[in-house]
């Protein structure tokens, strides 16, 4: 048979998750990294990445509305979903998944978003025209009372609301590890250092990627990037990206030295069909370079405009390093057989439901909704407003 | 009308603690609509035992099981694998299913290796991977001991077929729903037996009720060497093999 080799069960000839499957935890991992990253300031008091705060908030979001769609578009009977919600077999990880989802989105994100942002909220209500007026009042869903106590109260519970969502991103990413991590029959997913490895992974990418996209926000909007900001950004991501690979060569280690049954299978796969992507995509490109780059920005003294572009290039090659991480657990799950006697081909398709075309439309919307979002909510004062924005918001708001 | 930020956030707080409440567990399945009126489930536990030594690889099986289950092309509830193993290498044994075996094997190549047939088929397992996996229950056991699905239920996610550790789950193309044997459950609750226990030439293939003190399954388990696929995987799985080799996967 085409693409195959050696012996696989009849029915293992045609793979199950695509590449729709590899998106959803590098979408969620994005959204758990973002938020962790913003958590850094408001709980941890790391006024560096302040700059940062709104843009992780908003990229968070981004990230995680998009998160099920490629769920959504991979089941055979999507209409179907919502049983998930309303009558979840309570044995299955898949199922508490949803729940864990909405809890995170509704719980975590939109209110943290929605304080955050509920001074300036009332103020746009009253201060645009034409139809945002009525969108900023409808987001400022009925409260607009802004003074001095209810800011305090905001400022408290939107702290409660961040200390409680740092586990709850936790939790989010680590049960996507979870849900793969749980499958005894799949020897190269069965490990309980996967909710780790996945956690630690998505923060990894969270970090790089608002790393990227405040450099590139502030490239369009012709600003100075803060570099005590990206300083301190770039030094997270580089501690964060040694714990996650201590955890990935920990995980290979034992495996090795360990030996099962499937190894022998495993070792070959990695060699032979997952060599570009775990090797050189994912270990050498993906983590050895970027963690060798993060490394020489902290051991010597280069100039600015150089670590502005180190910081990029290591992020860059950070995000493909994490999306052929996750590439390597799904695919690489299921290119070999469950027999440890053979091996199996993914052909990825071009234009079909679970094709290259509707992965990459997956991959761009994020960012569209990002776009809409940071025009809705700007993260930063325009210029004006750029020395006391609160005050001069509230000013407008009294006017 | 002004809700204040402290109704808000209470009222919001409160529809997010009952909503998850209000979500009920996966509802009981029926047994199967395929199940014969007046069939007690309760009094039956049903199982297989296959005995290697009497499988001549024929094919038969396989061709009745697709016949009566509809099985699509590709796609198989049953096959039968031929295992040639050299020596004592049962790390490397050269396995084939020419089309699940439906057609039967070519001849064999190497007259040197110890060679036989192993009938695949779902285990019908007691702690079963898939229906634990299961986001919305289709997967379940029935009483009597036979792992079902709800078509009708069923979102075709795929996350059982991975469960799986015995490569016995598909997606069926025509209903984007996963599909199994199901031991010929609208036969089996009609005393009938399954389709491929009764094409079986050699009686390779038996159905067994455990519950049953006068089925031959006692006897076979208590003169066998019996062993089940996988046992690694603790999944008690009810097809008893009797002579089946350590090569076997």
């Amino acid at each position: 048979m085409h693409g195959v080799e050696g012996y696989i069960y009849p029915n293992e000839l045609e793979l199950q998750w695509s590449v729709l499957i590899v998106l959803y935890p590098y979408l969620t991992g994005l959204v758990a990294g973002a938020f962790i990253l913003a958590s850094l300031e408001r709980v941890f008091k790391v006024a560096a990445v302040k700059p940062t705060y709104r843009l992780a908030l908003l990229t968070a979001l981004a990230f995680l509305l998009v998160a099920p769609l490629p769920l959504q578009l991979h089941l055979g009977r999507p209409e179907r979903s919502f049983e998930m919600y309303l009558t979840p077999h309570r044995s299955s990880a898949m199922a508490m998944f949803g729940f864990v989802y909405l809890w995170y989105l509704m719980v975590v994100l939109l209110l943290e978003i929605w304080l955050e942002y509920r001074v300036e909220i009332v103020g746009w209500s009253k201060s645009a025209r034409g139809p945002m007026r009525w969108v900023y009042k409808a987001l400022t869903l009925g409260s607009d009372d802004i003074g001095p106590e209810a800011r305090a109260v905001d400022d408290k519970v939107g702290w409660i609301v961040t200390v409680i969502g740092i586990p709850s991103a936790f939790l989010l990413h680590g049960y996507v590890g979870f849900i793969f991590g749980s499958v005894k029959a799949n020897a190269w997913w069965s490990t309980p250092l996967m909710p780790i490895v996945f956690l630690f992974s998505a923060m990894v990418s969270g970090i790089a990627a608002v790393l990227l996209l405040y450099m590139a926000a502030m490239k369009v909007k012709r600003r100075p990037i803060d570099m005590r900001c990206a300083d301190t950004i770039a030094k997270y991501l580089f501690y964060v990206f040694l714990i996650d690979f201590s955890l990935e060569m920990l995980d290979l280690v034992h495996r090795i030295y360990e030996a099962d049954e499937s190894f022998r299978t495993l070792d070959f796969m990695v060699q032979t069909r997952l060599y570009v992507s775990q090797v050189v995509i994912q270990i050498l490109l993906g983590t050895c370079l970027p963690l060798a780059i993060l490394a020489a920005t902290q051991i010597f003294r280069i100039g600015e405009a150089a670590r502005r572009a180190l910081y990029a290039t290591a992020a860059v090659l950070t995000l493909a390093g994490i999306f052929a991480m996750r590439w390597n657990v799904v695919i690489g799950g299921q290119l070999f057989s469950k027999s440890y006697l053979g091996y199996t081909t993914y052909k990825l398709e071009f234009a079909t439901r679970e094709g290259l075309l509707p992965a990459l439309a997956l991959m761009i919307l994020p960012f569209a909704i990002l776009w809409v979002l940071v025009k809705l909510l700007p993260p930063w004062p325009e210029k004006q407003a750029i020395l006391e924005p609160s005050d001069a918001t509230i000013a407008g708001v009294k006017g | 009308m002004t809700i204040s930020r402290r109704d808000l956030l209470s009222q919001s707080g409160k529809l997010l603690i009952l909503a998850p409440v209000a979500a009920v567990p996966a509802p009981p399945r029926r047994a199967s609509e395929d199940a014969a009126a007046g069939y007690d489930p309760s009094r039956h536990r049903w199982a297989m035992a296959i005995d290697i030594d009497k499988c001549i690889g024929c094919g038969n099986c396989v061709r009745a099981c697709e016949q009566e289950n509809d099985v699509p092309a590709g796609f198989f509830r049953t096959w039968i694998e031929r295992y040639q193993v050299s020596g004592a290498d049962q790390e490397h044994p050269k396995v084939e299913s020419p089309d699940g075996g439906r057609n039967g094997f070519p001849p064999s190549s190497n007259s040197n290796a110890k060679e036989f047939y192993v009938p695949k088929i779902c285990n019908q397992c007691s702690e079963s991977p898939c229906v634990q996996v299961c986001p919305v229950g289709a997967t379940f056991d029935s009483p009597d001991g036979v792992v079902l699905v709800d078509q009708s239920y069923c979102l075709g996610c795929r996350y059982c077929v991975h469960a799986c550790p015995y490569g016995c789950r598909y997606i069926h193309p025509g209903r984007h729903t996963v599909d199994k044997c199901t031991f010929c459950y609208h036969r089996i609750t009609r005393g009938l037996t399954t389709a491929c226990c009764e094409a079986c030439p050699t009686g390779a293939r038996a159905l067994a009720d455990l519950k049953d003190p006068r089925d031959p399954i006692h006897e076979f388990l208590r003169v066998n060497k019996v062993h089940v696929l996988k046992p690694h995987m603790a999944t008690r799985a009810k097809v008893f093999y009797a002579s089946l080799d350590g090569a076997v996967r």
